[in-house]
C-alpha cells in the first residue's frame, strides 16, 4: 500500500529509507488515523520529514502523488469496502446533497447503481475514468465524485481545505539542500584539537592515586586532574562581499560549525585580499577598522590560522601597492599574507571555489604556490586536509621570499 | 487514549497526530520548533492529558548517555571499604540510576522528556540509539539487563543547535512546530488569559505580527513573549490604550522588552524608524 508514494519520494532523491516505510505501514495498520486525508498527510509527513528543512520538499511531492492520485484508476475503487465511503460520504456531503441522495432512495441504493454505472463504463470503454467523477448534469450529479476518497468534494468539504495545508508551502524558507552541513563540518572540525588539562580537577587520576594510596599504607588517598579539553585556538579570517557573494551559504555554515568546536576562535573579516586593516562587524565595516598590526600582535603564534576566500582577484591586487579594488594600500597585499604566515606557522588557506576551476584564476595560482600548498578547497575532505595540514610541526613553513 | 490537546494547551491538528502517532507505535517523539513556541511543554500536557507520571531529563553540555542510564560510584565503595562499611558487599549500593533507568522500572507507562538533546555533545544521540529503540540496556557492574516494564513514552525536544544523526532521526517521529496563524494564535492567548478583552487582544495581535515580520530580527518574538507582553498590557490600562496608535516605523510598542530580547534587535528598529522619519 501507498508503495508508490514511497518510492516517488525515494526516486526523486527524498532522504527516506525503508525503516520510514514500513513505520509508516504500521502507523496506518495501527489506525493512528482515521480516514481523513489531512491526517493521512500528516502522519506521513511526521513518519518520512525528519528535518524542517526537508518540509517543503515534502510538501511538493506529496502535493504531486495527490493529484498523482486524483486521477488514479478507478479499478481500485470496486475493491473500496462500503463502510469507507459511507464515512466519507457523510464528511463531505452537504444537506442539499444528503436531501438529495435519500430521495433517491438511500445511500445503499445509490452505491449499488453507482457500482452498477461501474461496471457499465468499464465494458463500454476501457479506462475511461471520468465519467463519474464530472456527470455533472446527469441524475447522478450529487454523487458526482472520485470515491476514492480524493477527488470528492472539489466544492468545499474537508478536502480542498487539506489540499491546501500541503499547497501552502510553509516551509519554504526551511529548504536547503545541502551537501555539507554544518554536523560533517563540526565532526571535521573536532579533529583540530590540542588537549589539556586546566582548571579545577575533576576526573580521578588513576595513577597517582595508587602511588600516593600504596604510601599511604593502603590507605585510600584520592588524586584528581582536570578532564581533559580542547583547547586549541584558532584565528580566523573571512573573505566577504564581491565574488564571496555565491559561497555565502557555505562559508556561514562553516563559520557556525567552528564557531561551535572551538572555545578559542577569533574571526575577522576582510575583502579580497587581507591588507592593513581588518574588521569585525560587516554592518560597520568602514567605521569600525581594526589595524591587521593590532591583530598579529594581539594573538600568539599558537594560534591556528585559517582564511577563507575564493582567492580571485587581480594579480595586482596582491603585489602592488594601492592594489586594492576598495582603497590605496600602502603596501601589496603579499607583504600582509606574508607578515601573518610568519607569525603564524600554522596558517591554512580554505577556497569555496570547486579545485578543479582554481587553474583558470591566476591569483589562486599564486596564493597555492605562497602558501606552498596549503590551500584546501572547502569541501569533507578539504577541510579534513587542511586540518592535518594545521597539526603537521612547522618545518618548512614561516614566512616566504616575496616575487620581486 | 488520544492526545487532542488539553484546556491549558492548544495542540494543531498535525501536532495531535504526530502525538498519537509516537504513542501508538511506541516511538521517540522528536519536536523541534522556534524557541518559545511550547516543545517542552508539550511533554508537560501530554502527560496530563493521558494521566501518566513525567520523568524529566534535562540536556547540558556535559551531558552524558551513560548518566542517563546509571552511575557507579567506585570511588565511595573503595573508601567505604577502607572504613569497613557492611554496604560495600552490595554493589548496587553504589549505582545511581538515572532518568532512563528510573523510567524503564516504573511499573506504569510513564512519559520521558529528554530536553534540548542538541545541547550535548554530538555523539550523545548515538549513545542512546539502543536504549531508545529496544528500551533496555546492560548495567555491566549488576550484570543484568535493566528492561523498560512498559515502553516509556519519549519526547525529544532540539533546537537545532547541533545537527542529529541520521540513524537516531530514524528511530524518531519528527515534528516541527510551526509558529501559530493568527486564528491558533488567539484561541493559545485566550487559554491563558480567558477574560481578555477582545479589542486588546486584537490591537495586541496585531502589533505582535507587525514587530514578527520585520526582516532580518535576530529573535522573533514568539508565543511566550507574547503571552508576557499581553500579561503586562492588561495589567497596564494606559499603555494598552495606546497600541492602536502604534506603528512600528515611527515608535516602539509598549513594553517592547518584553517583545524584543536583543540589543542587536532594538538596534534594527531604532534603523527603521530613522530610515521613515527622514
Amino acid at each position: 500500500m501507498f508503495l508508490d508514494f514511497f518510492l516517488l519520494l525515494k526516486n526523486d532523491g527524498f532522504p527516506v529509507t525503508l525503516k520510514e516505510y514500513l513505520t509508516f505501514l504500521e502507523a496506518l495498520d495501527r489506525n493512528v488515523i482515521g480516514y481523513d486525508p489531512t491526517d493521512f498527510y500528516y502522519l506521513s509527513r511526521c513518519v518520512m520529514v525528519k528535518d524542517e528543512r526537508h518540509l517543503d520538499r515534502f510538501d511538493r511531492l506529496f502535493s504531486a502523488y495527490f493529484r498523482g492520485a486524483q486521477l488514479a484508476d478507478t479499478e481500485r475503487f470496486m475493491q473500496i469496502p462500503l463502510e469507507w465511503l459511507r464515512k466519507n460520504f457523510e464528511n463531505v456531503l452537504s444537506e442539499e446533497d444528503k436531501q438529495m441522495i435519500r430521495s433517491m432512495g438511500g445511500l445503499e441504493e445509490l452505491m449499488d447503481r453507482l457500482r452498477e454505472i461501474f461496471e457499465k463504463q468499464k465494458k463500454r470503454h476501457q479506462g475511461g475514468n471520468r465519467w463519474i467523477g464530472t456527470g455533472g448534469t446527469s441524475p447522478y450529479g450529487a454523487y458526482g465524485y472520485n470515491p476514492a476518497g480524493v477527488r470528492i468534494g472539489q466544492d468545499g468539504g474537508r478536502q480542498r481545505r487539506a489540499v491546501k495545508v500541503w499547497d501552502k508551502r510553509e516551509f519554504r524558507d526551511l529548504d536547503d539542500s545541502v551537501e555539507l552541513n554544518v554536523r560533517n563540518m563540526k565532526m571535521a572540525l573536532r579533529k583540530l584539537r590540542v588537549l589539556t588539562r586546566e582548571g579545577v580537577g575533576e576526573e580521578l587520576d588513576i595513577e597517582k592515586t595508587i602511588d600516593r594510596t600504596s604510601k599511604n599504607a593502603g590507605l585510600l588517598d584520592l588524586e584528581f586532574v582536570p578532564s581533559r579539553k580542547n583547547n586549541v585556538k584558532v584565528l580566523m579570517f573571512f573573505d566577504v562581499g564581491g565574488s564571496m557573494e555565491d559561497h555565502v551559504e557555505l562559508c556561514s555554515r562553516l563559520f557556525s560549525a567552528a564557531k561551535h568546536e572551538f572555545k578559542h576562535l577569533e574571526f575577522y573579516y576582510f575583502h579580497n585580499c587581507i591588507y592593513e586593516a581588518v574588521w569585525k562587524n560587516n554592518a560597520r565595516r568602514f567605521s569600525e577598522k581594526i589595524p591587521t598590526f593590532s591583530v598579529l600582535n594581539k594573538y600568539n603564534g599558537d594560534y591556528k590560522c585559517v582564511i577563507v576566500g575564493d582567492a580571485s582577484m587581480s594579480p595586482w591586487e596582491l603585489v602592488y601597492p594601492n592594489g586594492s579594488v576598495e582603497h590605496n594600500n600602502d603596501e601589496p597585499g603579499l607583504l600582509w599574507l606574508n607578515r601573518i604566515k610568519a607569525k603564524y606557522p600554522f596558517t591554512v588557506w580554505l577556497n569555496p571555489v570547486p579545485q578543479d576551476e582554481w587553474r583558470w584564476t591566476e591569483s589562486i595560482g599564486m596564493l597555492n604556490d605562497f602558501y606552498e600548498g596549503n590551500m584546501f578547497p572547502l569541501t569533507l575532505s578539504g577541510i579534513k586536509d587542511a586540518i592535518l595540514a594545521l597539526k603537521r610541526r612547522p618545518g618548512h613553513h614561516g614566512a616566504s621570499r616575496l616575487p620581486a | 487514549m488520544k492526545f487532542k490537546g488539553t484546556n491549558d494547551y492548544i495542540a494543531t491538528n498535525d501536532l495531535a497526530v504526530a502525538v498519537n502517532a509516537a504513542i501508538t507505535l511506541e516511538r521517540p517523539l522528536l519536536v523541534k520548533g522556534e524557541p518559545g513556541t511550547g516543545k517542552t511543554m508539550l511533554a508537560f500536557e501530554v502527560a496530563k492529558a493521558l494521566g501518566k507520571q513525567l520523568i524529566t531529563w534535562h540536556i547540558k553540555s556535559t551531558t552524558t548517555a551513560q548518566q542517563g542510564l546509571y552511575e557507579y560510584d567506585a570511588v565511595a565503595r573503595l573508601r567505604d571499604s577502607q572504613l569497613g562499611d557492611e554496604r560495600v558487599n552490595d554493589i548496587s549500593n553504589y549505582i545511581k540510576k538515572g532518568k532512563l533507568w528510573e523510567a524503564f522500572e516504573s511499573p506504569e507507562q510513564v512519559v520521558l522528556l529528554i530536553d534540548e538533546i542538541d545541547k550535548a555533545d554530538i555523539e550523545f544521540p548515538n549513545d542512546l540509539l539502543l536504549e531508545l529503540d529496544r528500551m533496555e540496556f546492560y548495567c555491566y557492574e549488576l550484570k543484568k539487563t535493566v528492561r523498560a516494564v512498559k515502553r516509556v513514552i519519549v519526547i525529544i525536544t532540539s533546537n537545532n543547535e547541533k545537527e542529529l544523526p541520521d540513524a537516531f532521526l530514524r528511530r524518531c517521529f519528527f515534528h516541527y512546530i510551526a509558529f501559530p496563524d493568527r486564528k491558533t494564535l488567539e484561541k493559545i492567548v485566550k487559554v491563558h488569559y480567558p477574560d481578555l478583552e477582545r479589542k486588546l487582544m486584537n490591537n495586541a495581535l496585531t502589533l505582535f505580527y507587525s514587530v514578527r515580520e520585520i526582516d532580518g530580527l535576530k529573535k522573533k518574538p514568539s508565543t511566550s513573549e507574547l503571552i508576557d507582553w499581553i500579561k503586562l498590557l492588561a495589567a497596564d490600562r494606559m499603555a494598552a490604550g495606546e497600541l492602536p496608535g502604534v506603528d512600528i516605523e515611527e515608535s516602539l510598542p509598549p513594553y517592547s522588552g518584553a517583545l524584543i530580547k536583543n540589543e542587536a534587535d532594538y538596534e534594527m528598529l531604532e534603523a527603521i524608524r530613522r530610515r521613515f522619519r527622514r
